[in-house]
């Protein structure tokens, strides 16, 4: 990484070990260190990707030669070519993204409008139903696939787009997240409609929803991601090929007759992994703070 | 809330025969609210309510792949099913290998968390951005796309052999021995989850008033002693809450062992949600559903052992 060469910029010039009296003033050896460690920290977590990227673009051969080498011999875009044409990847992204989208749209929706009856009206049933959506918050995907599965057989949904979809259409964690939002809304705002004249619908529309850009923002997130690196569920509706979504995609070529095709799979892990890195990078401050308010509440 | 906007003189004194306009309005919000709940309402219902008390009833049935067109004829066989779940070997090594997993797994993934975040709010200011983020990224990137990439470092002669070559130590054929098999997957599980946690634990070590670290600076305590005394004390809600997020997720591990080892070598990474997994593909919907609630089971103790703990601390 680039970043060693511009690390000792960051100390202070000339620090001296003095006597370490107020905890916010450190020498700037141990400061040295720190940045050495964390840099060498970044690099090794970092590194299976460099090593993924590299590989992508060497031959089955030299990979098998060489399976601990980072620079390419002779680099081929071969792998990727491959993934374009014969194997037809962005079906598969168009299925991944189709699927991200509606389940992060129905999320939006759909939490806010509960959260908001939740946080801000008083009606009969309030507090049981907010019991049975915080009971359900840590349900492993693995106790309801099984039932899940025969209720989509049933419903002819089965390899379908809303088979993928409509599970996941809502969850307990956005109701969590825009109620608790919402509270924080002054009555006051939504009493001054209410005088004025405006119904639930309007007020909900007009004056809450345009309120709730940063706990829209936190569950798109975790929402979008969730979608997109979703397996289990996908692995058992989705029953043929047009309908796989990429992880599906990748698991069943890396454990399926193309297992051996090294370059092919590092060059396929490359592109399920780049749209959502890139995501990160553009929105990290976004990405991490969903993270800490999810996470802390 | 209601009440306030009702003019006071027309409940009182209405001669009891109009329907009080402060029940009539809460009437007519219940309405609305559950309208406002109405899509949630439907959805929750249908796939997740349904589905938990499905896989609740069907766990006592003998329902197979063979019933799903009759789904009402099935056998009734009460416990039999669990009772014959712990005297199978195979799902108490599933269950043995996800306790391996999670205890093993839970503190190495929060002392690194931990780690950096104290570094990361160690008083450094340049490239902490670039630290987070590099930290973080693993945390987005597809399971099954960091475990293609992983199952090629953790060959015989693969990348993390040669590091370790370069200190003398010869490297087992991890993702084939049967010892050496789910240490892999926790080093790549420590990889892929630290960067969750030590966004929360940085969170939380912010919150870590300065001035009381000050003050025992100035009655002479060390880093270590400071740390050990004031910052871990100070941070336990958080760690707790560390915990159970990780824990809840730990205890599903599924993708890794599906794509880097199919469960193997010999069941040594058969998790509870693959051996679930397995018991669906061989058709057996109702003992798959008796697996997977042992498993809600040990999740739904384990968070509230975990939030008791947390509560009474506070």
């Amino acid at each position: 990484m680039t970043l060693s060469e511009d690390t000792p910029v960051a100390l202070e010039p000339g620090g001296r070990p003095a006597p370490n009296k107020n905890p916010r003033v450190r020498p700037s050896r141990g400061r040295l260190i720190t940045y050495v460690l964390l840099v060498v920290a970044v690099a090794v977590t970092l590194l299976p990707f460099f090593w993924m990227l590299l590989g992508s673009v060497k031959t089955d051969g030299e990979i098998l030669r060489n399976p601990s080498g980072f620079m390419p011999e002779d680099p081929t875009l071969a792998n990727y070519a491959t993934w374009f044409t014969d194997l037809n990847i962005s079906m598969f992204f168009v299925n991944s993204l189709i699927v991200a989208v509606f389940t992060v749209l129905g999320n939006l929706v759909f939490c806010s409008m509960i959260g908001y009856a939740l946080a801000k009206m008083d009606f009969i049933g309030k507090r049981v139903l907010f019991l049975l959506v915080m009971l359900t918050l840590m349900v492993p995907g693995v106790v309801t696939f099984v039932p899940l599965f025969v209720l989509v057989t049933k419903m002819g949904l089965l390899n379908t787009y809303p088979a993928l979809i409509l599970p996941f259409l809502t969850s307990p964690l956005g109701v969590f997240l825009m109620r608790q939002f919402m509270m924080g809304i002054p009555d006051s705002l939504i009493e001054a409609a209410r005088i004025d004249g405006a119904g639930e619908f309007r007020i909900f529309a007009r004056v809450v929803m345009p309120l709730c850009g940063p706990p829209l923002a936190t569950l798109g997130i975790l929402t979008f991601l969730g979608s997109w690196n979703n397996f289990l569920w996908p692995l058992v509706a989705a029953q043929s090929e047009e309908m796989y979504t990429l992880p599906v995609m990748l698991a069943l070529y890396s454990t399926g007759e193309s297992a051996t095709k090294y370059g092919l799979l590092l060059a396929g892990s490359v592109l399920v992994i780049t749209p959502i890195v890139l995501l990160f990078v553009l929105l990290q401050r976004y990405f991490i703070q969903s993270v800490a308010t999810a996470g802390v509440k | 809330m209601a009440a306030t906007t009702v003019p006071a003189g027309a409940v009182i004194g209405a001669g009891g025969k109009r329907v009080d306009p402060g029940v009539s309005r809460r009437r007519r919000q219940t309405m609305i609210a559950w309208l406002f709940a109405l899509p949630f309402v439907l959805v929750f219902g249908v796939f997740m309510l349904f589905p938990l008390v499905s896989s609740f009833l069907m766990s006592f049935t003998d329902f197979t792949n063979r019933d799903v067109s009759t789904p009402l004829a099935v056998g009734f066989v009460g416990i039999d099913q669990y009772v014959d779940l712990f005297g199978n070997p195979q799902f108490i090594k599933s269950m043995v290998n996800t306790g391996y997993f999670v205890i093993v797994g839970i503190p190495l993934t929060m002392i690194v968390a931990l780690t950096l975040a104290v570094a990361l709010n160690s008083g450094i200011e340049k490239f902490r951005t670039v630290f987070r983020v590099g930290f973080y990224t693993p945390v987005v990137t597809s399971i099954v796309a960091v475990a293609v990439v992983w199952k090629f470092i953790l060959q015989q002669d693969g990348l993390l052999n040669t590091v370790l070559s370069w200190v003398g130590i010869s490297g087992p054929d991890w993702l084939n021995s049967t010892t050496w098999a789910m240490p892999a997957l926790i080093l790549m599980a420590v990889w892929r989850n630290m960067g969750t946690l030590m966004i929360i634990f940085l969170a939380g070590l912010q919150t870590i008033p300065e001035d009381v670290k000050e003050a025992a600076a100035i009655d002479g305590a060390n880093a270590w002693q400071r740390f050990i005394r004031i910052t871990l004390p100070l941070m336990r809600p958080t760690l707790l809450l560390g915990a159970v997020l990780l824990s809840v997720g730990y205890l599903q591990f599924f993708e890794e062992p599906y794509v880097m080892t199919k469960g193997g070598p010999l069941d040594a990474t058969l998790s509870i949600s693959y051996f679930t997994f397995n018991q669906f593909g061989f058709g057996k919907y109702g003992y798959a559903s008796a697996a997977s609630y042992v498993l809600f089971v040990v999740i739904a103790l384990l968070s509230l052992v975990q939030f008791r703990a947390l509560r009474s601390k506070d």
